[in-house]
């Protein structure tokens, strides 16, 4: 199939699709004035049922907790796949040397560090009170890692992500989702029922075994973001090092 | 206008599948593909939003003022983080094709090349 006979293909099933999706886009309600109930009456209940003042929380680890094990899993098979595909035989790989950078770029980097590091730590440790949680907060602490790459070296990236660990963090968050959840099946409850006792909210403690899974995310968010860091920077050597034609 | 962020999200999408299509490069086309995925980032919030709500957050605000529906910002959060990893996949899967075919135009890969 040449390529223009391709295109004129796509503009004529395109032409129809796009006719399609504005004739359904009509029948949704019209913009802020949805009418759904299920959120209105989540955004009721979450605080005296839960102790969860972040609804968006209380419905990732709670309410649809099963919905987002799924999404966990999604996550752990790319980033297992990409282990895979990427992962060949690289052992004894000359580390490039880092680039001469400017001091400055050094000096900020080094002090954004512990900010970045707080910060993240801040936002999975608050996902049931205020805005944040396990993914959100997962992603920003595994910024502190690339940070040390980008302002500092490579070396002291791979001293502070050994890939064992970093694949046993990244299973143990996975995991640890699962066992919650195995564990309110053994004592006779519904899987992931949220058994512990809810606090009062505001507080750290808040949420029963919300907290747990939001950590347990935070784990598995963090580990699959060093991970891919690690394999992208591992084969970026690789290629430098000019083991490929 | 109370259509526009819906039809916003065809635009979107459409534009990126335009993208994926007259792609010459595997990296581009993976882009392509991110910005077709966020169409439904744009849908779900825009469907979500409730004239003169708050965010879903009850920490500062009243339990039941007016808010926000937080089940589609629920989609969209989870979605964004796996998205990235699902990229991710894709592009290693072009560096296996850059390795092994030495070429990233996928006009260039012959079908079933063994």
């Amino acid at each position: 199939m040449t390529r223009r006979i391709r295109l004129t293909v796509f503009g004529v099933a395109a032409a129809g699709f796009a006719a399609l999706l504005i004739w359904g886009t009509l029948g949704i309600p019209d913009f802020g004035h949805y009418r759904g109930r299920y959120g209105q009456i989540l955004n009721h209940a979450a605080v005296n049922e839960r102790q969860t003042t972040n609804t968006v929380t209380a419905i990732v680890f709670d309410y649809r907790g099963l919905d987002t094990m799924g999404e966990e899993f999604i996550l752990f098979a790319s980033v297992t796949g990409v282990a895979l595909l990427l992962r060949e035989q690289r052992k004894d790989v000359p580390r490039p040397r880092d680039e001469v950078r400017s001091e400055a770029v050094r000096a900020i980097g080094i002090c954004l560090v512990p900010a970045v590091l707080t910060l993240g730590l801040w936002v999975v440790a608050h996902g049931a009170i205020t805005p944040g949680g396990g993914f959100q907060g997962g992603v920003i602490l595994s910024a502190t890692f690339l940070l040390v790459w980008l302002a500092g070296s490579l070396r002291t990236y791979v001293r502070l992500t050994p890939t064992p660990y970093v694949d046993l963090t990244e299973g143990t968050g996975v995991g640890g989702f699962v066992v919650t959840g195995l564990i309110a099946l053994l004592i006779g409850m519904p899987f992931l029922h949220n058994l512990l006792p809810y606090g009062l909210a505001g507080k750290l403690s808040s949420g029963g075994s919300l907290p747990i899974l939001n950590w347990a995310t935070g784990l598995a968010v963090t580990a699959a973001f060093l991970l891919l860091y690690s394999e992208f920077l591992e084969e970026r050597s690789f290629v430098i090092a000019g083991k490929h034609k | 206008m109370s259509y526009l962020p819906y039809l916003l999200a065809v635009w979107i999408f459409l534009v990126g599948l335009f993208g994926i299509v007259r792609s010459r490069n595997f990296i581009h086309l993976v882009v392509c593909l991110s910005v077709t995925q966020s169409s439904t980032y744009v849908l779900l919030l825009s469907i979500g939003y409730v004239k003169g709500g708050t965010a879903p957050i009850f920490k500062d605000v009243k339990p039941g003022t007016k808010a926000v529906d937080p089940v589609v910002q629920a989609l969209t959060l989870t979605d964004i983080v796996v998205s990235v990893t699902v990229a991710a996949l894709l592009l290693s899967l072009a560096i296996l094709g850059k390795h092994r075919a030495g070429t990233m135009d996928p006009e260039e890969l012959h079908p079933m090349q063994g």
